[in-house]
């Protein structure tokens, strides 16, 4: 134990005081985020003060297009078809729009817009949405409808109350934070598997490429060294993920205040998978206001105690293999990549169960994935984010952990095996047929 | 005086190779030990079953006394390998405080220790250097101290001199007989001959995962004399007709001869005596350590060792 500690200690120090571990922690959030408060900055701004002149012949607009946004400029103007182009190519607008005098409201014509340049996506759309609101308005009141009877018709989408037998309300902003936890927290574990895995294959393959192994071996046994190693990576691990996840929210946090008009835009952009389709969900469920509700509808502290718990599951059970993996292959990396295939399969399926069971907590495909060991530390999260009961049974949830705790214990054992044989061959390439012969012989 | 290190019939197969098969020997405390044997004879396994890396198949292994504990006697051992190295990366003073405390060592003995051996070895300067900036001499003799510094009572060296100029060799040489003076137990692995015949008091020789050879270097020697004698004459004699001996081998005034069965050394020496030559030099030939080994090994196609199938 007092070895493990050693190891451990040593394996942690000496990542730690690395420069490369100051850089990656610290200066790659600070880059990307920089990367996409840029990427946003750009795509949100429009170029200044678009002009566009409105030949409207049909008089449908009545001279007025709303326009909040002070960047659009609508200007009606007095002229022909033909003179339009005049007026962009004199620069005095960067496009027109021209209303046929057979427009009519109910009628398929079209309305021809016309600019000098390409337009932005970003600007298209906001002409668009402005364009439509003005016409949408007329018909209505075309038709005689008036503002609060459209609002009245609008209201009935909260009509049906969703909630389980058991009185809990289950509205749609709930469902929607669920799935946006569930989704993020899956997400987080999956990469934090692939991350450190990967890590402590290459600490393992450290001591074989340069030739320490024996002399280590001599004075640690084998199992203590690998405990030591994947404990030590998995501190820096834990360690860098605390940072980085301090350092995401005060950026979030800091590009809001910043940049307050942003937030809204920043829903729509690709920041991460899981932070999309998390801002989806919540949009889809409607008002933003009911998102605080939905926040504290989730017992956060249950879904971080779970989550802690499948973290730390998760890595051992799948830091282990990898550590299995590293002892075989020699210094050549691309020898690992073909044994790295049977561990990176069920991570990768499990990512897709999770997916599903994110919207079906319930189905059978998610039972299975979140209880069998090597799936169920990212198909778990997903239905823990939906509540106990509701998401997941208690008795699922217990047998899930213990099936956990055994997974772990039988691939550290494997692994184990496997490591002692691997950690002193040199020259030869193994495969998963022999190690699996090195798991299973008596020692 | 006593044993330190006891091997009784230990055996470990593989799968298509018997890697040491029947091994029993001892070693007396306080002596430098050789084990000899050609490549792929079974030594580093034999050696790595007494670290305790690997467990026998069969057989028992007794350290100073008692069973052998894998666990426990780590303090007791300290194992240079063959194939060994150093954290690159990590700084000198670090690695070797790190390796000391998995010995088992607390963490102020072991800095007082490689404070002496630092000093000792005229290597204070390097403690804060990495092990990428050693030349290959330099991180031997890091690999020495590290292996010695815990003050095993049974050391092992595999191809301790490999990589290293005259002069550290003859620096570890004088090491390894202080350690040996000072009640430790060495055990040395080599192909070099030489070294063996220099260094050690008693040798194994394996070939084929047996021991074929066992006993102290003059013993050895003995055994295998060809009963040759060299003379070294002021002037030959006209004719050589002995009964004593015959001539096997002449270069100017320095004959070669092997005494004839019967007869003793001082019979040579009568033979020329009688005819009144004087004499410069007479020696006996002991055959090398080299000769013998080569003798031994070769013709049983041990470099050519066949991979065979173990059924039991």
């Amino acid at each position: 134990m007092n070895k493990i500690i050693l190891v451990a200690k040593r394996e942690f120090l000496t990542r730690v005081q690395k420069k490369t571990f100051l850089l990656t922690t610290i200066g790659l959030p600070l880059i990307i985020f920089g990367f996409y408060a840029l990427i946003i900055y750009f795509s949100v701004k429009t170029t200044d003060n678009f002009r566009i002149a409105v030949a409207d012949k049909a008089n449908i607009f009545n001279n007025k297009i709303e326009s909040k946004d002070s960047e659009i400029i609508f200007e009606f103007v007095q002229a022909d078809s033909a003179a339009l182009p005049e007026l962009i190519s004199s620069k005095k607008y960067a496009a027109s729009l021209y209303v046929p005098a057979s427009f009519t409201l109910q009628g398929t014509d079209s309305l021809q817009f016309k600019s000098d340049k390409a337009v932005g996506l970003m600007t298209r759309e906001k002409i668009q949405r402005r364009i439509n609101k003005a016409l949408e308005d007329k018909r209505y009141e075309a038709l005689h409808i008036s503002k609060a009877q459209i609002d009245s018709l609008n209201q009935d989408r909260d009509l049906i109350k969703f909630s389980t037998a058991n009185g809990k309300t289950d509205g749609e902003t709930k469902v929607g934070v669920s799935y946006a936890v569930g989704m993020i927290s899956g997400f987080l574990i999956y990469i934090i598997l692939f991350i450190y895995g990967t890590m402590v294959m290459r600490g393992v393959m450290e001591e074989k490429v340069s030739r320490i192994a024996e002399v280590i071996i001599s004075s640690v046994k084998p199992f203590q060294l690998m405990m030591g190693k994947i404990t030590g990576i998995g501190a820096v691990g834990l360690v860098q993920f605390i940072i980085w996840i301090v350092l995401v929210f005060g950026l979030q946090f800091a590009i809001a205040m910043l940049f307050p008009s942003l937030t809204e835009s920043m829903q729509g952009q690709p920041i991460q998978p899981a932070g999309m389709q998390a801002a989806q969900a919540v949009k889809t469920s409607g008002a933003m206001s009911g998102l605080m509700s939905g926040l504290a509808s989730i017992n956060f502290p249950f879904i971080i105690g779970c989550f802690i718990f499948y973290f730390i599951g998760g890595y051992l059970l799948y830091s282990s293999l990898f550590a299995a993996v590293g002892s075989a292959v020699n210094e050549d990396p691309q020898d690992a990549q073909s044994l790295l295939l049977p561990i990176t399969m069920p991570i990768i399926f499990a990512i897709v169960i999770m997916t599903k069971a994110v919207n079906d907590p319930n189905s059978g495909l998610a039972i299975f994935g979140s209880l069998f060991p090597l799936t169920s530390p990212i198909v778990m999260m997903a239905r823990v984010a939906h509540g106990v009961p509701d998401g997941v049974t208690y008795f699922q949830l217990a047998l899930s952990m213990v099936l956990l705790i055994l997974g772990f214990l039988g691939t550290t054992w494997v692994a184990a095996k496997i490591y002692r044989t691997g950690i002193l061959m040199y020259g030869k390439k193994i495969t998963w047929k022999e190690m699996m012969k090195w798991a299973f012989k008596k020692s | 005086m006593s044993k330190i290190l006891e091997l009784a019939h230990l055996k470990k197969y593989y799968a298509t190779q018997k890697a040491v098969d029947d091994i029993s020997f001892s070693i007396e405390k306080g002596s430098i030990f050789g084990l000899l044997g050609p490549n792929g004879a079974g030594k580093t396994t034999l050696l790595r079953m007494i670290t305790g890396i690997f467990y026998p198949d069969s057989g028992e292994i007794t350290l100073d006394g008692q069973k052998f504990d894998p666990i426990n006697d780590i303090i007791k051992i300290g194992y240079m390998p063959e194939e060994r190295g150093l954290y690159k990366k990590m700084k000198i003073g670090e690695q070797a405080l790190y390796l000391a405390q998995l010995k088992g060592l607390s963490k102020a003995e072991a800095m007082e220790k490689i404070k002496f051996w630092f000093q000792r070895l005229e290597m204070e300067s390097w403690w804060n250097k990495k092990v990428e900036d050693l030349s290959k001499g330099m991180s031997q003799k890091l690999q020495f101290v590290t292996t010695v510094l815990h003050e095993p009572k049974l050391i092992i060296l595999d191809e301790p001199f490999s990589g290293l100029d005259p002069v550290n060799a003859n620096l570890i040489k004088d090491e390894i007989y202080g350690l040996a003076q000072r009640g430790c137990t060495v055990i040395f692995s080599t192909h070099r001959m030489e070294q063996v015949e220099e260094i050690c008091d008693h040798i194994v020789l394996v070939n084929l995962g047996q021991k074929i050879l066992d006993g102290t270097v003059s013993s050895v020697k003995q055994q295998f004399k060809e009963n040759k004698f060299r003379i070294q004459l002021q002037e030959l004699p006209a004719n050589l007709n002995a009964d004593s001996f015959e001539l096997v081998d002449q270069k100017a005034n320095q004959l070669t001869v092997k005494i004839k069965e019967g007869y003793k050394s001082n019979d040579v020496l009568k033979y020329f005596l009688d005819q009144n030559l004087s004499i410069e030099a007479y020696n006996e030939i002991l055959p090398s350590l080299n000769e013998i080994f080569i003798n031994l090994v070769e013709g049983s196609k041990s470099t050519t060792r066949a991979f065979q199938n173990i059924n039991d």
